[in-house]
């Protein structure tokens, strides 16, 4: 299974993520577009979303909002990281289960994915 | 005394009279004219009306006619008596109306009629011309008696020469000091300075001459009174002729209003009415003076003198004769002086009607559109005309006395101008205090007058018809002069009543008689309770606050606390002069008659004041549009107010979009810099990192270059190095430097390269940037395969430039073509490659400034943007007021 989903648009963070989490021993895919990032979510059945706000074609929160919205009780309640570069104002994402604001300490990605996780 | 002796003294007392004129006129240009304006100046400029002819004809006239020649002078003398009354009122509304002449005054009164005006000056220069003449007749003729020793043998047209050369100085005079400059009220200070002191010497000359011949070749008073018994006994012209001589104080009362020079010194140089105080005391006393040893003279040289000698001369042979040189030379002075003054101001006067009634109005005629000419360009002609007028006037009288080679009795040529400007006198006072008095009645009554005095007095004294056969017993001149003057009377009233007159006219004709009556007695010292409407009224046209302080202090120098001064005359004058700056003389008059004075509106009165109603109902227009000038600017102020909340909302979304910009590249940069402090990394991943590292770091830098460079782009504030350029060589550097983008694909180039030659004036530079930026995109985003860029340069109508560069792409879909331009546009674009999206609206920016456009191209079969340069950049709004 799937450890986490990671839906972004920007290549060198979305390597930067990968790198960090892959070498604390989870398994980490990659999506990098709005479009088709809930149907990816759907076919990989994640852990965990690390989701960014600001993605090409489809935002984050609507991404959010549809997932929690889903059918299947599992997959609507599964964790979502949110990614935002919008600063600290934009922090309250209610239905997100963290935030974390770019940039951000690779110490806190990994403690926060590590507590969501466990 | 040596001829050359007086031409010598003669030119230092012309070059006199240039100093002082020229440094009158200087000391008024310097505001120093306390001196100038001094009464005494006042009342003997106007002894100007004391001519050649009054200085020497007065003798001739006293030897042939008697005592008659006192009709000249009285006639002034009983005006004079009036002039607190009478000439007061005149000189006030001449004032008040600018006038420039009496032609000027009586078309003013009459609805500003030009041929009126015209009429008159026509009648002016034929009573003048002659008149002229007998000036320099009179000062060669002086001339004559220096430079031939007999007595007898005076040619009378003999010194054409010596006119020729005083006309030609007295034009130069005239034409230096009376056209310097078009002052609105037609003063001349140097002008009627020097004519003050040759009026001093003319009295001086013609005392010292009575008194040489009274205590000099006489025996004294009682000794002359029984020579001059002697010679009246048995002398027809001693007769009393009551016809005659009432006749005769008429036209010459009316001559010392209506001569055009006369009107000049007495009205129009009259700084204001309060100098006739003295004048009308102090002028009478002069022509006292000058007339006071008239008699004598006449008699003794009648006694002395060969019985042909030309009575006209006595005053210059009598002294010259008894071997006294410098009396003779002093008389010859005063006579010089007469006459000299009498041409300038006589000149300027015609000049000035000439010029204002003849000339302007032709040239106004001819010229196709006369609101075209700038003031200034008027203002020179008028001058120029004046100029002209003036030598004309000089010319013809010159011509006038050589052709009709001189007239033999100087008096008649001078009783032939008062009768002539008498005919306009009728229409002149009538206007001044009748107000029916109109146009039609002012056209009737000068048009029979100047007929009549044609034919019967003007006619017949240059040779031309007869005098009518009359009776015996009834005076030719006596008959021309009543009748005519009855004539033009009768004709002014009857069609002044039966003719209609228009609304200008009434308007003037109002202002007119108004003023010559300001205050009316009948309206003075009422109760307070008359006041508080007065103050009410005043409110309506001031605005309370003015009012009440205008009334305040006009109690307050009544000694009177509170606001409801009494209704003096003093009061209610400053009130009605007061409310006229406002609403007009006519309107204050009637309002302030109709609360104070109690007397009853007349039917012209309200038509007046519903003229007037009209001027105020424009004001009340303008005003309405004023209010709804400042309803679109509150307007404006608030479209501008939601502007800038949008702006501030706009520029919220910019911070929100920057911060995000920014953060993105920080994110990976913080993120890889820590992943690099890690030990157990493979060097091909460090070089990775790092790359990415430094990538994003370049990515931050560009996205604060763009940042800046629009913002400055956007302020305007752009320093732009404007140069030649030729767009060949911009495009192929442009496709050379994008051609770093996506360097893997290969565009085929559609292009024209010999239309691409046209040379534009902007800033290259920033032109190439533009150029970049737009086929860079274009190497991005174009999705065809093979792609083709194509590049079309064309020359704008107006001198600019236009590009075309298109892709053969699948371009932007409409929705978003208005967005392109825009900051960030790119935002939640799948391929914006890196790019934050700034790149098009700094080109949008930098065309701004270019004074050109780029705009987006539908339809073009992929993405298609046109590039619009003008002929050249506008100058910054600034740029003029740094160099200035």
């Amino acid at each position: 299974m799937l450890d986490i989903l990671m839906i972004e648009d920007e290549p060198n963070i979305a390597e930067a993520v990968r790198f960090i989490l892959s070498r604390e021993g989870w398994q980490v895919a990659l999506h990098a577009d709005g479009a088709g990032g809930i149907e990816a979510i759907r076919g990989a059945k994640p852990r965990l979303v690390i989701l960014d706000v600001m993605l090409p074609h489809r935002s984050g929160t609507e991404i959010l909002a549809e997932l929690r919205g889903d059918q299947d009780p599992s997959l609507a309640a599964t964790p979502v990281l949110m990614l935002t570069a919008r600063g600290q104002a934009s922090l309250s994402l209610p239905q997100a289960d963290a935030v974390l604001a770019k940039p951000f300490a690779n110490d806190d990605l990994r403690a926060m994915v590590r507590r969501m996780l466990n | 005394m040596p001829f050359e002796a007086l031409v010598a003294g003669c030119l230092a007392y012309v070059a006199l009279m240039f100093g002082v004129a020229f440094a009158a006129d200087r000391a008024a240009s310097r505001g120093r004219v306390r001196w100038l304006d001094h009464p005494a100046v006042y009342t003997l400029s106007l002894s100007v009306y004391c001519s050649a002819w009054t200085f020497y004809g007065a003798v001739g006239y006293a030897t042939r006619s008697g005592l008659e020649f006192a009709t000249i002078y009285l006639g002034p003398t009983i005006v004079f008596c009036g002039a607190w009354w009478g000439l007061r009122r005149l000189v006030r509304v001449a004032r008040m109306h600018h006038v420039t002449s009496i032609a000027d005054l009586i078309s003013a009164r009459f609805g500003k009629s030009n041929r009126l005006a015209a009429l008159i000056t026509l009648i002016a220069v034929i009573a003048a011309t002659p008149y002229v003449a007998l000036q320099l007749q009179s000062v060669s003729l002086s001339f004559e008696v220096f430079a031939t020793d007999s007595l007898t043998d005076i040619p009378l047209a003999g010194g054409g020469g010596t006119a020729l050369w005083v006309a030609a100085g007295l034009a130069l005079f005239t034409i230096v000091f009376g056209t310097r400059n078009l002052a609105a009220d037609e003063r001349h200070h140097g002008v009627v300075t020097a004519i003050a002191l040759e009026a001093v010497v003319k009295l001086m000359a013609f005392l010292a001459l009575g008194v040489f011949v009274v205590w000099g070749l006489a025996e004294g008073p009682a000794d002359m009174l029984d020579r001059i018994a002697q010679a009246a006994a048995g002398h027809d012209g001693w007769l009393l002729k009551p016809d005659r001589w009432t006749a005769l104080i008429v036209v010459s009362g009316a001559a010392i209003i209506a001569l055009p020079r006369m009107f000049q010194v007495l009205v129009v140089e009259a700084a204001d009415e309060d100098r006739l105080a003295v004048a009308g005391w102090a002028f009478p006393a002069y022509l006292f003076a000058m007339s006071l040893f008239v008699l004598p003279i006449a008699v003794m040289g009648q006694q002395l003198l060969p019985a042909d000698a030309n009575p006209d001369l006595y005053v210059l042979t009598l002294p010259a004769q008894s071997g006294q040189n410098w009396l003779a030379f002093l008389v010859f002075l005063g006579g010089f002086s007469a006459a000299t003054s009498m041409v300038v101001v006589c000149t300027i006067a015609l000049a000035t009607m000439i010029s204002n009634h003849w000339l302007v109005p032709l040239w106004l005629i001819l010229r196709r559109k006369p609101q075209t000419g700038d003031p200034e360009d008027l203002r020179g002609f008028v001058l120029n005309a004046r100029r002209l007028a003036i030598l004309a006037v000089m010319a013809v009288g010159w011509v006038y006395y050589r052709a009709t080679g001189g007239t033999a009795a100087l008096a008649s040529m001078g009783l032939v101008a008062f009768t002539g400007m008498a005919q306009v006198l009728p229409a002149m006072i009538g206007g001044l205090l009748w107000r029916g008095a109109n146009r039609q009645g002012a056209y009737a009554g000068v048009g029979t007058g100047f007929a009549l005095w044609l034919a019967l007095i003007f006619l017949p004294s240059v040779g031309i018809g007869q005098d009518p056969a009359l009776p015996p017993s009834v005076d030719p001149l006596a008959f021309a002069i009543c009748l005519s003057l009855a004539l033009n009377t009768l004709a002014f009233i009857v069609f002044s009543i039966f003719g209609m007159p228009d609304p200008v006219e009434r308007l003037q004709g109002l202002s007119f008689v108004s003023a010559v009556d300001p205050v009316r007695h009948g309206r003075m010292a009422r109760g307070a309770d008359q006041v508080e409407p007065l103050l009410v009224m005043a409110r309506r046209v001031w605005g309370a606050e003015d009012a009440l302080r205008f009334f305040q202090s006009e109690a307050a120098a009544q000694g009177k606390s509170g606001y409801l001064p009494d209704m003096t005359p003093r009061f209610l004058t400053r009130l009605e002069r007061r409310l006229a700056g406002s609403i007009g003389a006519a309107t204050a008059h009637a309002m302030i008659d109709s609360v104070a004075g109690g007397s009853e509106l007349t039917v012209s009165d309200l038509m007046q004041v519903a003229t007037e109603a009209q001027r105020a109902k424009e004001e009340t227009q303008r005003l309405e549009n004023a209010r709804a000038e400042l309803a679109r600017t509150a307007t404006q102020l608030r479209e501008a107010n939601d502007k800038l909340t949008a702006l501030s909302i706009q520029k919220d979304a910019f911070l929100g979009q920057i911060s995000h910009e920014l953060r993105t590249p920080m994110t990976s940069v913080r993120a890889f810099s820590e992943i690099l402090r890690s030990p157990d990394l493979s060097d091909a991943d460090r070089d990775r990192f790092a790359k990415i590292i430094y990538d994003e770091s370049g990515r931050l830098t560009r996205l604060l270059d763009d940042l800046l460079d629009l913002s400055v782009l956007e302020s305007g504030q752009a320093q732009l190095s404007i140069t030649p350029a030729n767009l060949h060589d911009l495009i192929e550097r442009a496709l050379s430097a994008a051609s770093a983008t996506q360097p893997q694909r290969v565009f085929r180039l559609d292009r024209e390269p010999l239309a691409e030659y046209v040379g534009v004036i902007t800033d290259a530079d920033r032109l190439l940037q533009v150029l970049i930026n737009v086929i860079s995109n274009a190497r991005k985003y174009c999705d065809a395969e093979p792609p083709v860029l194509s590049i079309r340069v064309r020359r704008t109508l107006r001198g600019g430039a236009q590009i075309d560069i298109a892709d053969n792409g699948s371009g932007i879909e409409t929705a978003r073509q208005a967005l392109i331009f825009e900051k960030f546009s790119r935002l939640n674009d799948p391929a914006r490659a890196g790019g934050a999206g700034l790149g098009l609206a700094i080109c949008k920016e930098i065309m701004a400034n270019l004074g050109g456009e780029i705009t987006y191209l539908p339809g073009q079969g992929g993405a298609a943007f046109r590039i619009v340069l003008p002929r050249r950049p506008p100058v910054p709004a600034d740029a003029g007021l740094r160099r200035a």
